[in-house]
């Protein structure tokens, strides 16, 4: 699917979080959203998801009109900061929710269920975690099931919000590969958010580059490198 | 830990490891304290109440005032503690999932109970729906009156256990943040099964605490039921009053056996709540570290 983000713009109160940006992702990309904190790619990713609305602007999937579409009608798989994992369900429940709180009428059958349970925990290379509460995983494990939950609902696009920020080093370099591979694997649009060049760089398709509000680069990520397009860019990604 | 390992533990002393004497001062100040001010009394309510024996307390409990007392007690907690589980979660959600301008203001009217004397929240019941009001004259005549009824002491007891829910509730929902409701969203679900989902499932131990505050304190409740119940023997007087009117009727042993009554009906839930956190234990463990 692809996503167009036409003139979009976003305030708090009196802050204003985006200034009117654009920005089109062509369909089945892996896009980072790169940029320090309070530079709105967060609020950016999250009014992609539904979670919030712009105060003006547009947004489309495949052409078709989206702006208004409530955050349940959006399908977008969201990965969030701290995984947001429900902590009173078992990792298999995690996963079964989305297809489970689906209305009946397109709801799988409980063994259905269990099977693509089954098979996204495969997918994430957990197979045998299903009966286990994610406060008995660790950090690497519950982003992975965060991933897979997300992915169940058939999303029409994946969202990460900082999805390596609360891990140490060596596992945020595993799950990296572990996101291009999925990505590869589904073929879904994916935008993901990070403060981090080096994470930005390494999977990405398409690194947009961004600061206190506005798009400062759209590019591939050794143009980014090789031909920075502001001072903000060049100090941002030498830093 | 590993430090014990390497240096004789006798030398070294954690940062909040306090002297072996303080220790000694400070569990005797906790356990006497706790002691003087709850065990006894305790004791004494129960040995006062079996001072004739057995059959006498229970006796004095059988007669159809008593039981009058008892059943209505346990009405208004029936009636009571289910509202203001509904009304605290429905504040609780409000205040905590929701920014908008006033927040502080409200949050300082749901504690408002907590402060006022109940003394004074009956008396404004009496002034808004006694029989010289505009109100409570209008419901007299219709035959439903509110003061020296039994609505007048729902009300009252409403008010005075307001807080209790909602107070156990607002840090629960703040520390727990938006982000799980969130997730529940984008996967599809309905804002209704959200809450039954996820949001009920995250509060249950807050919530039981709340309520169990709140029940105690339905059926504890004095100053305000006294003031809007008019204490009419065998029709409006709860366990409280009735125990007030047979001490100063110097009966002693019916005042006490009732009184003892009120305490077992506490103590119980208290007991009940433990039963349930160990049967959870696992669950409980099984919460995230942060």
């Amino acid at each position: 699917m692809f996503i167009e983000i036409d003139e979009i713009a976003k305030s708090f109160g009196t802050t204003a979080a985006l200034q009117p940006v654009s920005l089109a992702i062509p369909s089945g990309a892996l896009v980072a959203l790169l940029g320090p904190s309070g530079s709105g790619k967060t609020t950016l990713l999250r009014i992609l998801g539904g979670l919030e609305f712009p105060n003006s602007g547009r947004v489309s999937f495949d052409g078709k009109d989206a702006t208004g579409l409530s955050v349940q009608e959006r399908r977008a798989g969201f990965v969030f900061q701290s995984y947001a994992l429900f902590r009173h369900m078992t990792v298999f429940d995690n996963v079964a929710y989305g297809l489970r709180a689906r209305p009946r009428a397109s709801r799988p059958p409980k063994a259905e269920i269990a099977r693509r349970v089954g098979r996204l925990l495969d997918l994430i290379q957990l197979p045998d975690i299903g009966r286990r509460y994610p406060g008995q995983l660790s950090g690497g494990q519950r982003q992975r099931v965060a991933l897979a939950r997300a992915l169940a609902i058939e999303p029409r696009m994946l969202l990460l919000d900082e999805p390596f920020g609360a891990l140490d080093a060596k596992v945020r370099k595993e799950l990296r590969q572990g996101l291009r591979h999925i990505h590869d694997e589904t073929g879904l649009t994916t935008v993901f958010v990070t403060h981090d060049q080096e994470e930005a760089m390494e999977p990405a398709d398409l690194v947009v580059v961004m600061s206190m509000g506005r798009i400062e680069q759209i590019s591939k990520p050794q143009d980014i490198r090789a031909r920075p397009a502001t001072a903000f860019v060049r100090d941002f990604i030498t830093a | 830990m590993s430090d014990t390992t390497l240096y004789p533990a006798a030398r070294f002393r954690a940062a909040t490891q306090e002297t072996p004497l303080t220790r000694r001062i400070l569990i005797a100040i906790a356990v006497g304290g706790l002691g003087i001010l709850v065990a006894a009394p305790l004791v004494v309510v129960f040995a006062e109440a079996l001072a004739s024996g057995w059959a006498a307390a229970v006796n004095s409990l059988s007669n159809r005032d008593a039981r009058s007392a008892i059943r209505l007690t346990l009405l208004i907690a029936a009636i009571v503690v289910p509202l203001n589980a509904a009304f605290g979660i429905a504040a609780a959600w409000f205040v905590t999932k929701f920014d908008f301008r006033g927040k502080a203001f409200l949050i300082t009217l749901i504690d408002l109970p907590f402060s006022v004397s109940p003394v004074v929240a009956g008396l404004c019941i009496v002034l808004m729906f006694g029989a010289n009001s505009l109100v409570g004259g209008w419901l007299v005549a219709q035959g439903m009156p509110i003061v020296f009824a039994l609505p007048g002491i729902v009300l009252a007891t409403l008010f005075v256990t307001f807080p209790f829910v909602a107070r156990e509730l607002i840090p629960v929902m703040i520390e727990q943040g938006r982000a799980e409701e969130e997730a529940a969203l984008t996967l599809g679900a309905s804002g209704w099964r959200v809450f039954l989902t996820v949001t009920l499932p995250n509060i249950r131990w807050a919530l039981l605490y709340g309520v169990l505050l709140c029940k105690a304190r339905a059926m504890g409740e004095f100053g305000a039921v006294a003031v809007v119940s008019g204490k009419i023997r065998g029709q409006t007087a709860t366990m409280p009053i009735t125990i007030e009117m047979l001490y100063n009727e110097y009966l002693s042993v019916a005042a006490f056996s009732m009184a003892a009554l009120l305490t077992l009906l506490a103590v119980v839930t208290l007991l009940l709540r433990g039963a349930l956190e160990l049967r959870h234990a696992d669950q409980l463990a099984a919460r995230p570290h942060r």
